[in-house]
């Protein structure tokens, strides 16, 4: 654990990029230089970033189909449950077998888009770890333009290959300003 | 033939100059500038016409919670709906509610995934008003079935005597369909809108903004490692939508569809519905965007492009809804079915007249097709009387579908005509009411415009934009899957 002679615990180190095309260079490199527990912040998504930082695919895809077919599932349970075991409703002696399946259809797609939704509505707050209102990163005051127009790299502490000195080399590199120790606390 | 020929570079660079975009965002406007002109719309003080248009779009608001109150206390007596016309307005208003909400879907989600960037600007108040359609339409079933107290009924629970729902009813699956919907707009709705709380959070001056925008950002931070789920989550919630807002008014059409009153019982239906649900939305659309966009000065974000292709996808669905029109009656006249003939001869010049030759005619069919000439689709006062038109056509069209159906059927010793109440009226009245009020709590108090997905429009956002020639490209090579 890195302290500051102030003796804060140190959390990462950090630099402003100008601009995203400058970001996206810089994420490059420090892909490139092998460091692992790292993160950009920008206001948007910018496009080609998950490649520039080295990420693959989100996963998040296989939970929303595990959530799709339990709602398939409980759409199947919630219908033929009441309508052909517990209480099969005779509208002029229509029949009730499994073969009137189609008129299920439509709540069994329904219940999959509504579980798909909460799947994907909840999976990505839970693989964000959000929501966690207090974070390192919100101790650097000039942070909060990352919502605005800022352009943030921050290099942890935690990672293996962190030093202060290499940190502080690789930002200035890549073009990074205001350069900066971020506080855990 | 082997590529475009060496000679004369000047002329493709000129050729591309020419097809190039128009851009999204007008007056190359930046990031800070985006943020602020938006933002500043819920931060500042409220205007003195905001209040004004307030108190009189919740006074209206509130005189129709009171007729809903008068009718549940009293009973569906003080509606005009008798037999044969068993529904009326009410339906009407659900049907027409419920279809302006799906031009706000087909914004957010289809849009998306054809990659459509200009949705960015308009997609945000286009949910928000998906939203308070909806709320509008389910009040109507709800209030429809007479014992308001007994709407719990439509729950998938045994009722009190241990009897299930019917889930082979068009009517069971309409429950469905509209609660799914309603629910899925808004897990969509709020997911696209954490990143611009956040940024209202960061700009806060006061504590208590600071707390309840900062709560409701979940703790937004701009992190790549958060946007790559968070895009994956957004895409998903766009495909699953897109499925959804078809199978929605496929599901009302339904409603109709499987009964056998002629002009309801037809196969065209549920695609029929869905144009005519977007023609009606994106009227909508327009109706509370052009005087937002003039209001605010928002016009170098919903530009008139913006405002061209609206009117292009008025005049396309508009067309689908005219041709839809015509088919059936010519169905009508090729089945050879008395009543079917009858009742479409009936629609023309039967008691209900007017409302065919004013509203599916003129309004539905002949205003939109202005938009085929590109003169209209820029003059922002013949866009604004187009979409009024439509807006009144489309509750025609559905009135026209339901009373008209209903007040000529098989016996003509059942035939009444069908005049509304004032409670009628004064409940319709009121969810207009509703629904304004709605959408000007949502201009004051979030941000009308997605701002974290305008700025991916600008060409700033693109990482590869206008590098300064000294800097060193990255010698890491570029991956691509």
């Amino acid at each position: 654990m890195i302290k500051t002679p102030y003796g804060h615990t140190v959390y990462a180190m950090a630099a402003e990029y100008p601009s995203a095309a400058a970001l996206y260079e810089a994420a490059k490199r420090v892909r490139d230089a092998g460091f692992r527990r790292w993160d950009v912040y920008s206001p948007f998504p910018i496009h080609g970033m998950d490649d520039a930082m080295g990420l693959g695919k989100s996963w998040l895809s296989g939970w929303v189909l595990f959530g799709g077919i339990s709602g398939l599932l409980t759409a199947a349970v919630v219908e033929f449950g009441p309508s052909s075991i517990l209480y099969p409703v005779d509208v002029n002696g229509k029949p009730t077998n499994f073969f009137t399946v189609p008129a299920f259809f439509p709540i069994m797609f329904e219940l999959t888009v509504l579980f798909a939704a909460f799947t994907a509505f909840f999976a990505w707050q839970i693989m964000n770890r959000l929501p966690r209102w207090n974070h390192p990163m919100f101790n650097w005051e000039r942070f909060s333009r990352v919502t605005n127009d800022g352009f943030f790299l921050a290099i942890e502490a935690r990672d293996p290959r962190f030093t202060e000195d290499s940190v502080r080399e690789l930002l200035e590199q890549t073009g990074g300003q205001h350069i900066t120790i971020v506080h855990e606390d | 033939m082997d590529g475009a020929p060496a000679a004369a570079p000047e002329r493709v660079k000129e050729a591309e100059r020419q097809i190039a975009h128009v851009p999204l965002v007008l007056n190359r406007r930046n990031f800070s500038w985006l943020t602020e002109r938006i933002s500043e719309v819920v931060e500042q003080p409220a205007p003195r016409w905001w209040w004004v248009a307030f108190t009189i779009t919740a006074s209206t608001a509130t005189f129709g919670l009171f007729c809903i109150g008068y009718q549940i206390s009293t009973g569906v007596g003080t509606w005009g709906n008798q037999i044969p016309v068993g529904w009326a307005w009410d339906i009407t208003n659900f049907v027409f509610w419920i279809g302006i909400g799906h031009a706000g879907t087909l914004i957010s989600a289809i849009l998306y995934l054809l990659r459509q960037k200009w949705r960015t600007s308009i997609n945000r108040s286009a949910e928000a008003m998906t939203l308070f359609a909806v709320i509008c339409a389910a009040i109507f079933p709800g209030i429809h079935v007479g014992r308001f107290w007994m709407a719990w009924y439509m729950a998938p629970i045994p009722n009190n005597w241990g009897i299930w729902q019917n889930f082979r009813s068009a009517l069971m699956w309409d429950v469905f369909a509209v609660s799914t919907y309603f629910t899925v707009s808004v897990l969509f709705w709020y997911t696209g809108l954490v990143p611009d709380l956040a940024t209202l959070r960061d700009r806060a001056t006061t504590k208590i903004r600071k707390f309840l925008f900062g709560f409701f950002a979940l703790g937004w931070r701009g992190a790549n490692r958060h946007w790559r789920h968070y895009e994956m989550a957004y895409l998903l919630l766009a495909g699953i939508s897109t499925p959804l807002v078809l199978s929605v008014h496929s599901v009302v059409s339904f409603d109709f569809a499987t009964t056998v009153i002629p002009t309801w019982h037809t196969t065209i239906f549920p695609p029929y519905f869905v144009a005519g649900a977007i023609f009606g939305g994106f009227a909508m659309v327009l109706t509370l965007l052009l005087p937002a966009r003039a209001i605010f000065k928002l016009q170098d974000v919903i530009t008139p492009q913006h405002i061209d292709k609206m009117a292009k996808i008025i005049l396309l669905t508009g067309s689908f809804v005219a041709y839809a029109y015509t088919m059936e009656f010519f169905v009508a006249w090729y089945s050879g079915n008395s009543f079917e003939r009858f009742a479409f001869w009936n629609r023309v010049f039967g008691p209900y007249w007017w409302y065919w030759w004013l509203g599916m005619l003129f309004c539905n069919c002949l205003s939109p097709q202005l938009f085929w000439f590109r003169w209209c689709r820029r003059n922002i006062l013949v866009v604004f009387f187009v979409a009024m038109c439509v807006n009144a056509g489309m509750w025609f069209e559905r009135f026209i579908i339901i009373a008209g159906g209903l007040a000529r059927d098989f016996l003509p010793s059942s035939w009444r005509v069908y005049h509304p109440t004032w409670v009628d009226i004064w409940t319709y009245i009121g969810t207009l009411g509703i629904f304004t009020s709605l959408f000007l709590l949502f201009i004051r108090f979030l941000p009308m415009i997605a701002m974290s997905e305008v700025k991916t429009a600008i060409p700033e956002a693109d990482p590869h934009y206008d590098l300064p020639p000294d800097s060193v490209r990255s010698p890491g090579k570029e991956r691509t899957r």
